[in-house]
């Protein structure tokens, strides 16, 4: 409270601008991360997840020095899953935190309106939310980068695989938004170029999680696959209606991405056998050396793994610290041409880099099946690892595609 | 001291409110709540209009504030204009028509059954919003949207800096609190009063409630529309919440915190509101029980909302 | 791309459709009761509905943990939820009366937060998964083809508290004075009946409904603390098709946009959503009491 009055009335007498060199230059100041994200709401638990991860990037980063020697500190603010609130909140963190960077944003209607405000106040933005346009023009920009995966990449991948392993019948059920319409787009592509046949595709109204309407047509036309592009709650609606039906024992069910939380929330027989992509695992420490440090870390701090959406938030604010170090600066501009020129890094999973048209992070992703009951691991260990799928610019569109030159 | 000073405010308002919100900018603590103050304190005086001095309690008025909104964004991104007063005009017009429209509507019932035809009305632009994606930007909010610099005669103000647009901002909600204070002055507005003491009475008078209702409607429309349209100018962005039922019920409670039928009970109300929330939502993630409880204690305990009590207690 | 229906075809699917709609109008009309009740009775909008659903829902959860039998949880979840519309009624509502008839809107939206945020702290912020009990887990076979036991279920719990509930009202001087006082509350009053004891009960009554619909609602879909915020607006409107304060009305409005949603889902599920307002929009427009509401009242 103290710290805080003290920096809104010295930067009210500073005024607002004419000083960057003094900000900019070496000081004990820390180095401030702002972050909204929902922290209340549906979402709370994976935002939750998502604070976690960017706390122990900034730990780490910390316990080695620092960024040129200042301390790096992440502000998080409640953007209650509304782009007004996360556009305001961004405000706040900009104009009165004086915040050097933001990442963040869960959702992605609400990163799109974050993206607005850095844009406008020239702050670099990592965004943690998946989305296929904030990498597109014309919403991107220089100062803004992405590091989630988006439903392009995740549906190619995901979908690629199932067709190839699971089955070549499916109906797809989906939410009728933007990032269920774009995963059922390129769900619908991926299967008809590996020669497979669209029985059918059921859209719902987000949220309302009744399903029960469409799942005695979908038994009747007996698809392989039957694909869940249904997020949060709905997910697990879908899965307990699907089971009330009968159908898991008549057909394989997949999914775009699979979330620790709600695997925990749904529990091993909801989720058993049900396979789906995701960006990041714990159990993945076992064939990767430095993902082990970051779960030792979050089970020593937080007596829990680290889970997807940490996952993101974590290799964010390195990369900031790592993008700063480069640049020997804070300013924003600076830090994205270092970025983009030394665009590979390695933080914790493989190797990550940053395609230089639309700053977007390529990584390596997975294959993975939830666990039955019986079969899971501790309070954490849900799924089974079943596949990598190597980083490749190909899973996502190209420049030209995204409206570069 | 304190009684000669509410009655010095509730003598000179629009004086008041100029005087309190040049200032603003540099009692809060930044910028931006300042603005978001301002211009969700016109909203709240549109709506206030039609509740607090014509009775007619409204679940759907984010119809206007989204419309005022959709209608400049679309103008700037989609339609290009490269003319400020056109792109809110637009806003206007857009929120003016619905105005007219779901006000001929929803006029045709009172109480409830008013406000619960608000709220379909309302609901029914928010889906097609959403799915209009093409047009609208659907649930991802309309982007592109590019603030041009205001033209005036022999001078052109670029818009970028926080403080350039507060100043815009409150320039324009000035006009609007002049042209409020000149409606509740005329005898249009002892008739919206009048309405809202007591509708028999008045029609017994022999006057037309029915079209009087419906301007007031508009009016309050075309504030609420102002209000969104500066509102899409500030965030660059139309989110499709915008329309939802919870931004109608965020204006109801800012509107009766600060206490409806009065002139400053709007601002009064959105000014607590929205620091609270920033402020709480700052410290504490559980903030929402923190409001909640705030303000049932109000409910319970003030009433007539923190402006209406001072009001009150001044009048007693 | 729905696939392609001959005529037989399309009469199973359809009779699947209507069952599906049937068991969410049954949930519709548990809310819609307490809701319409507590509106034509006592004038007042309880935006807390929603929330007391939840806890039904939450609280059953705790329940099946301690108790290990769902059919407990069943009975007594809703009770307690009863229990804490009692306290809402009499520490609450009550100092509002006499007031704006606004001001109970207004609190129980606020107590909506307090509920959420308050389940929230306790239960955490991953949702839950209630289970139907093992006996309910599969489907039946009903000629059509599968349905789940457990929604046959719902179905029959709720048309047995309806029963229930519609014997209170007839049967009972407590009964006759709710049905009296919904239609006249000025008339009954003037008879010397203590209205405040009858709105308390009321309160309490419709307040364990919206709990029993939560915890019969959980095993079908996902338990978390927000479930109960959409809902309190389509209970809104089922209660103002049905007509406010009409216990027929709830009824019948809750299968009507029970198989309102259901079809529509199934035709055009893109306007699931809309076709509910829409609906609320033109019985406002054309018979604002609604279905069997009374004219005049709650204006």
């Amino acid at each position: 409270m103290n710290r805080r009055h003290f920096l809104a009335t010295s930067a009210a007498a500073a005024a607002t601008v004419g000083f960057p060199a003094i900000l900019k230059a070496q000081s004990k100041e820390p180095l401030r991360i702002g972050c909204p994200l929902p922290l209340t709401g549906p979402f709370a638990a994976l935002a939750a997840d998502m604070q976690r991860g960017a706390v122990l990037a900034a730990d780490e980063v910390n316990a080695k020095g620092g960024v040129m020697g200042r301390k790096v500190e992440v502000l998080f603010r409640d953007d209650q899953l509304k782009p007004a609130i996360g556009a305001q909140r961004t405000k706040e963190l900009i104009e009165n935190e004086r915040v050097q960077f933001v990442i963040g944003g869960l959702a992605a209607h609400v990163q799109m309106a974050i993206n607005e405000q850095t844009k406008k106040s020239k702050v670099l933005y990592i965004s943690t939310s998946q989305s296929d346009e904030i990498s597109a023009k014309p919403d991107t920009s220089p100062l803004t980068f992405h590091e989630a995966l988006n439903p392009t990449i995740t549906s190619r991948v995901v979908g690629n695989w199932v067709a190839q392993n699971l089955g070549k019948k499916w109906w797809i059920i989906y939410a009728d938004y933007a990032w269920g319409k774009q995963n059922n787009a390129v769900l619908t592509e991926v299967l008809k170029k590996n020669g497979g046949t669209l029985l059918g595709t059921t859209p719902y109204p987000l949220g309302s999680a009744e399903f029960s309407a469409h799942l005695p047509r979908i038994q009747a036309a007996k698809p392989e696959v039957l694909m869940n592009v249904a997020p949060g709650a709905d997910n697990v609606a879908l899965h307990k209606q699907v089971i009330s039906y009968g159908m898991k024992k008549e057909m394989k069910i997949a999914q775009p991405l699979h979330w620790i939380s709600y695997l925990k929330e749904g529990g091993p027989e909801l989720y058993q056998d049900v396979y789906g992509g995701i960006n990041w695992y714990w159990e993945l420490q076992d064939q990767i050396p430095t993902a082990k440090k970051f779960v030792e870390a979050s089970m020593k701090k937080y007596g829990m793994p680290p889970g997807d959406y940490g996952a993101y938030s974590y290799s964010a604010v390195l990369e900031l610290a790592r993008g700063a170090e480069l640049a020997k600066s804070t300013d924003s501009d600076a830090v994205a041409n270092a970025l983009r020129k030394n665009p590979t890094y390695d933080h914790f999973k493989g190797k990550q880099w940053w395609r230089t048209c639309d700053n977007k992070s390529f990584q390596d992703m997975w294959i993975v099946r939830g666990r039955g009951p019986g079969q899971t691991k501790g309070d954490w260990g849900y799924l089974d690892i079943v596949a990598k799928v190597p980083a490749s610019e190909e899973h996502d569109r190209t420049c030209a595609e995204k409206g570069f030159a | 001291m304190k009684r000669a000073a509410v009655r010095a405010v509730a003598a000179h308002p629009v004086l008041t409110f100029v005087l309190v919100f040049a200032i603003f900018p540099f009692v809060v603590p930044y910028k931006a709540l300042a603005t978001q103050v301002l211009i969700y304190g016109l909203f709240a005086l549109g709506f206030n209009l039609l509740y607090g001095y014509t009775g007619l309690l409204s679940f759907g008025h984010a119809a206007y504030w989204g419309l005022g909104a959709y209608g400049t964004g679309l103008a700037l991104a989609k339609l290009k204009l490269a003319s400020l007063w056109g792109a809110l005009g637009a806003g206007l017009v857009l929120a003016g028509v619905a105005g007219v429209l779901i006000g001929f509507f929803c006029l045709r019932r009172r109480g409830i059954y008013f406000a619960m035809l608000s709220l379909a009305f309302a609901q029914l632009l928010y889906f097609i919003a959403f799915h209009l994606a093409d047009v609208t930007g659907g649930d991802d909010g309309l982007r592109g949207i590019q603030v041009p610099p205001l033209r005036l005669p022999g001078l052109t103000v670029p818009l970028e800096s926080s403080l350039a647009f507060y100043y815009f901002a409150f320039a324009l909600v000035t006009l609007a609190l002049l042209v409020l204070k000149r409606i509740l002055d005329s005898p249009f507005g002892a008739v919206l009063q009048a309405i809202r003491e007591n509708s028999d009475r008045a029609v017994a008078c022999g006057y037309d409630i029915r079209k009087i209702k419906l301007l007031s409607f508009v009016f309050s429309a075309l504030f609420c529309g102002l209000a969104g349209g500066l509102d899409a100018l500030r965030l660059a962005v139309v989110p499709v919440e915008s329309l939802y039922w919870t931004t109608s019920g965020q204006v109801v409670i800012m509107t009766l915190l600060g206490g409806a039928g009065t002139f400053f009970g709007p601002f009064v109300g959105a000014t607590a509101f929205l620091v609270l929330e920033d402020r709480l939502s700052t410290f504490t993630e559980s903030w929402p029980l923190f409001i909640g409880l705030i303000f049932m204690a109000f409910v319970l305990f003030l009433p007539k909302g923190i402006w209406g009590t001072l009001l009150a207690r001044l009048r007693s | 791309m729905g696939g392609h229906f001959g005529a037989p075809h399309l009469i199973t699917a359809l009779t699947a459709q209507l069952f599906t709609g049937l068991v969410l109008g049954m949930i519709f009309v548990l809310l819609a009761i307490g809701l319409s009740l507590i509106f034509g009775l006592m004038t007042v909008v309880n935006f807390s509905h929603g929330s007391f659903y939840m806890l039904g829902a939450y609280l059953g959860f705790a329940l099946v943990g301690y108790t290990k039998s769902f059919w407990l949880a069943l009975i007594v979840a809703p009770l307690l939820v009863g229990l804490l519309g009692l306290g809402v009624e009499r520490f609450l509502i009550r100092p509002l009366y006499g007031r704006s008839i606004d001001d109970p809107l207004l609190l129980t939206f606020g107590l909506s937060a307090v509920i959420i945020e308050v389940v929230r702290l306790t239960w955490g912020k991953i949702g839950l998964s209630l289970d139907p009990p093992q006996a309910l887990g599969g489907a039946v076979n009903l000629g059509f083809g599968m349905f789940p036991a457990y929604r046959l279920f719902v179905i029959v719990v709720t048309a047995l508290v309806l029963v229930g509930l519609w014997l209170f009202l007839e049967r009972t001087n407590v009964g006759l004075v709710i049905r009296g006082g919904s239609r006249d509350p000025l008339m009954v009053r003037a008879l010397g009946v203590d209205l405040r004891r009858i709105w308390l009960i009321v309160f309490g009554i419709g307040s364990a409904l919206a709990g029993l619909a939560g915890i019969l609602a959980g095993p079908m879909r996902s338990v978390y603390a927000e479930m109960g915020v959409t809902t309190v607006i389509e209970s809104f409107v089922v209660v103002v098709v049905g007509g406010m304060g009409s216990l027929p009305g709830a009824i019948v409005a809750g299968l009507l946009i029970g198989q309102v949603v259901s079809v529509t889902t199934f035709f055009a599920p893109k306007l699931a959503e809309i076709n509910v307002f829409l609906v609320m929009a033109l019985v406002l427009l054309l018979r604002p009491s609604g279905l069997f509401g009374e004219a005049g009242l709650m204006e």
